[in-house]
């Protein structure tokens, strides 16, 4: 079956991605995105885009970050099975490709982990990718630090603004609906572009751009005569509670009164589905939120990490399920949305004393929704030969992370490379955006 | 509003608020350091299970929470129908309700009672400093209320040292940082068994109990700590003891030298050569006194109680404290409230949902924490004793200033005031002092009922922020 080298390659950019395809029956469909993606050498050799892209996305683009908290074990999700190294490196924890819990095809050399078998499907439909061996610019190994660089998009940490509110600034007085909003205009009386589906917004959508905060509560609610006065006074005193009070109250209005479930937590994973199906739901009205975040909590699997039937895989179980939620709640909306999945950094390719993995760095990032130009597991691989890891314990990284989501952003949201590179990632010029991620025409 | 310490500023950014306050002294300075002289005021004296009893007495409550709710469920799918007369099986309680809850109770009474709110407000902070959290389940859950009354509680004003140890050593933060199952590989556990390190409790004790995330230390040191630290285990682990037959004794702190690591470690340049358990023992001793761990405490509890950005010669001053004695935990307060900045306004710091629900009831009067409080606290983002991460919860402004959290807030007001008839102008001078400002006074006297002038007291930004 067709597949291309997955050898390192001497090309200008660092970051040229590899491809594998989904599996033979694809091979049709494969065969002319590899064509496609042959014919579009020169753009990964760091063609300037043009400022608004012709993409299908580029009509009123819907754009939801997801973080995955805790760093998650992207050779769990996503295990190389093809790699020589593979099996020795990962001993008990290496996923097998027989039996109940055989791993399902991604191209031969790659596989997705059985329980996120929705995530598949999409791969398998071309509507989601995913990229191996990715990282942020981060190299340390603390889960507060490595979130903090993965928010803030900056290369140092204590950054207190995230670059999805920048993406927000950036793309102010785009029309929410056509024709509804006027250039610019932007003004507590108007909706928010910004959603974050959590009680208070996380450091990635924080900053001077409105956002909307939402999580499902259960409780009576101050009337809106109260919340007026509030506003009042709020308004003489303190504007901060005033901008927060102002759009907790018209979220909550809007919010159908649901009973909440007993189960944990705001980033609960039990929780993902409930929270995904709500951003979803959001993201489709005509005057909703364009872009979104929202988290998803207990990544860090240090024991009994149990990739398919422990405890990791049940962790799977819920992200696919919440991918599920997902796809049908943005349903005719679906074919303007990319979904991005991140984490704050990779586990250790060898499993620890404990049958768990540690802090480790590089990692996946996968990109979902109808927008997405899918079908394909982007890897410039490493391997996981003992020289080939990255200070002798992890995935070496060979793709930056902000790469993937510039390129998301340049062929979205058409942001011009001195945006990217200036404001939204400040200070990464040399990280070319990754072309051919969205679907064109 | 002046610089000079007042008791309403000493019971509103030190304490709970001023409703509810015992003993505001007359300077407020002289109330807090009243309260760090008696040290014992912190402790809970109401008999509760230690860790050993909590963890014999979750084995069986919940072998028996769950024999009923098979029970249950039995008769439910073989449609069983209680015959008339006869009662239905009635609930043991689970695990949370008889164990977890009297912890949480006990907790919320302390800080409810007004008796001596610095040293609640200390003892909250150094337990999210040291955080363990009932998310991981388990066996874990009944250690957690145990490890706050037997750890955090005595040690708020000792040494740092003595406070550091008896953390790490405590089952309750051996098993939720996995160092129960770390195991040195060249061990004999771990050459038989083939098993080997998990790094994380050494690498959160560096990163979040000492050093700080920036204090120079490497991925060499945290295997090597982590090395030192093999052995440091809890009785009747791996397995843990739910089985239908409990070990003897679980959940007690052991040294297992057989899966120690042998050898010397060399963690930030020193070779620590101590046999077995002294080996760890002697790395925490270095570093509670490492000047990056100074500096690290005195920000961390700057910033908690005086403003998001400390001034930075109030952190230097308290670094120096801690430096000169040794680590005295006591003297470190001592030397933030008597320096001139703690008293400086402005009221910034948005009241943390805990800080904000206690002294929410207490101005309202009621006399025990309401249950439902407990999910008010789940919804704002702060469940008490379960945060997210090793990390405990935030600790800025920002971090609770969400839309959604604060229209919540709003909503809870709402709750706490229904059936409140009392003049809300009146009960503002009371606890707001010299802090109510013209604006809120006139919208709350403008308020429709003494009930809508009550949530507008609560939610006003001078009961928000302190």
């Amino acid at each position: 079956m067709p597949r291309l080298t997955l050898s390192r390659q001497s090309l200008p950019n660092q970051s040229l991605p590899h491809q594998s395809l989904p599996n033979q029956s694809l091979s049709r469909q494969a065969l002319s995105r590899r064509s496609l993606l042959g014919a579009g050498v020169t753009l990964f050799g760091g063609a300037f885009l043009p400022s608004v892209a012709a993409a299908a996305g580029g009509q009123d683009p819907r754009f939801l970050t997801i973080i995955l908290r805790g760093a998650l074990d992207g050779l769990s999700a996503v295990p190389p099975i093809g790699d020589p190294d593979y099996v020795a490196m990962r001993g008990a924890l290496a996923l097998s490709t027989e039996g109940p819990q055989a791993v399902l095809p991604a191209g031969g050399f790659f596989a997705i982990n059985p329980r996120l078998a929705r995530l598949h499907a999409l791969l398998t439909a071309g509507d989601a990718l995913v990229v191996q061996a990715v990282a942020t610019p981060y190299r340390e190994r603390s889960h507060f630090d490595g979130q903090n660089l993965l928010e803030s998009g900056l290369t140092q940490t204590g950054g207190n603004e995230g670059w999805l509110n920048r993406v927000l600034t950036a793309t102010a007085g785009r029309p929410i609906a056509q024709g509804q909003l006027t250039q610019g205009q932007m003004t507590q009386g108007e909706a928010p572009r910004g959603l974050s589906v959590a009680p208070t917004a996380p450091l990635i959508i924080r900053g001077p751009a409105p956002v909307l905060t939402w999580a499902p509560q259960f409780t009576v609610s101050a009337d809106a005569d109260t919340v007026q006065r509030l506003l009042g006074l709020y308004d003489a005193r303190d504007p901060a509670l005033a901008t927060a009070l102002r759009h907790g109250a018209r979220m909550d209005a809007e919010a159908n009164a649901q009973p909440a479930r007993n189960a944990g937590g705001i980033g609960a994973p039990a929780r993902f589905a409930e929270l995904a199906a709500f951003a979803a739901d959001r993201m489709a009205r005509p005057d909703g939120p364009r872009i979104a975040a929202l988290s998803v909590d207990g990544w860090d699997t240090h024991a009994a990490q149990g990739p398919t039937t422990g405890r990791l895989g049940q962790l799977f179980g819920f992200l696919d399920e919440g991918i599920g939620a997902l796809q049908a709640g943005l349903g005719p909306v679906w074919r303007q949305t990319s979904v991005l999945l991140v984490t704050e950094f990779g586990r250790t390719v060898r499993i620890n004393g404990t049958a768990g993995t540690d802090h480790g760095t590089g990692t996946i990032a996968i990109l979902l929704g109808g927008a997405v130009q899918g079908g394909r597991v982007i890897a410039d691989w490493p391997g996981l030969a003992e020289a080939s890891l990255f200070a002798g314990r992890d995935l070496a990284p060979t793709t930056d992370l902000r790469a993937v989501i510039k390129g998301v952003l340049a062929d979205q949201f058409g942001l011009s490379r001195q945006m990217l590179a200036q404001t939204i990632f400040p200070g990464s010029a040399a990280v070319s955006p990754m072309a051919g991620l969205i679907k064109t025409g | 509003m002046d610089h000079a310490p007042t008791p309403f500023m000493a019971a509103h950014r030190f304490g709970f608020g001023l409703a509810g306050t015992k003993a505001p002294g007359t300077t407020g300075r002289d109330a807090l350091h009243d309260q760090l002289a008696h040290p014992e005021w912190a402790l809970i004296t109401e008999p509760l299970p230690d860790g050993v009893a909590s963890i014999r007495d979750f084995v069986r409550i919940n072998n028996a929470f769950n024999a009923f709710r098979n029970e249950v469920a039995r008769r439910e799918t073989e449609g069983i129908v209680t015959p008339a007369g006869t009662p239905a099986p009635v609930s043991p309680g689970s695990p949370y309700v008889l164990l977890v809850l009297p912890e949480l109770r006990a907790r919320t009474a302390r800080a409810m009672s007004g008796e001596a709110d610095f040293l609640e407000r200390l003892v909250v902070f150094w337990s999210n400093h040291f955080a363990v959290s009932m998310t991981k389940g388990g066996t874990l859950m009944p250690q957690i209320g145990p490890y706050e009354r037997s750890v955090i509680r005595p040690g708020i004003t000792g040494k740092f040292v003595d406070l550091l140890l008896a953390a790490t050593r405590h089952p309750a933060m051996l098993l939720f940082l996995d160092n129960n199952v770390s195991v040195g590989p060249n061990s004999p556990v771990g050459l038989r068994r083939r098993r080997g390190l998990n790094e994380n409790l050494a690498r959160e004790i560096l990163e979040l109990h000492t050093l700080g995330v920036d204090g120079g230390y490497t991925q060499a040191d945290v295997t090597a700590f982590a090395a030192a630290l093999t052995g440091w285990t809890v009785t009747g682990y791996n397995p843990p003891p739910d089985a239908a037959t409990p070990p003897p004794d679980p959940g007690q702190f052991i040294f297992r030298a057989q899966e120690h690591e042998p050898g010397p470690q060399t963690v930030l340049g020193r070779v620590y050569a101590e046999p077995g358990e002294d080996q760890a023992r002697a790395i925490l001793r270095d570093l509670a006194r490492h000047p990056a761990t100074a500096r690290f405490i005195a920000g961390k509890m700057a910033r908690h109680f005086i403003a998001d950005v400390p001034p930075p010669g109030l952190v230097a001053r308290m670094a120096a404290t801690y430096l000169a004695t040794d680590g005295d935990l006591g003297a470190l307060a001592r030397s933030m409230i008597d320096a001139p900045e703690a008293w400086a306004p402005p009221l910034a710091k948005l009241r943390s949902p805990y800080e904000f629900l206690i002294a929410a009831q207490r101005t309202v009067g009621v006399p025990v924490f309401r249950p439902r409080a407990y999910g008010m606290l789940a919804n704002l983002g702060q469940q008490i004793l379960a945060p997210a991460s090793p990390a405990g919860f935030p600790d800025t402004s920002d971090d609770w200033m969400g839309a959604d959290a604060i229209k919540t807030r709003a909503d809870f007001a709402l709750e706490f005031a229904t059936g409140f008839n009392g003049d809300p102008a009146a009960l503002a001078r009371g606890v707001l002092g010299p802090a109510l400002t013209d604006e809120t006074l006139t919208a709350i006297r403008r308020a429709e009922t003494g009930r809508q002038g009550l949530v507008l007291l609560l939610m006003s930004p001078e009961f928000q922020r302190r």
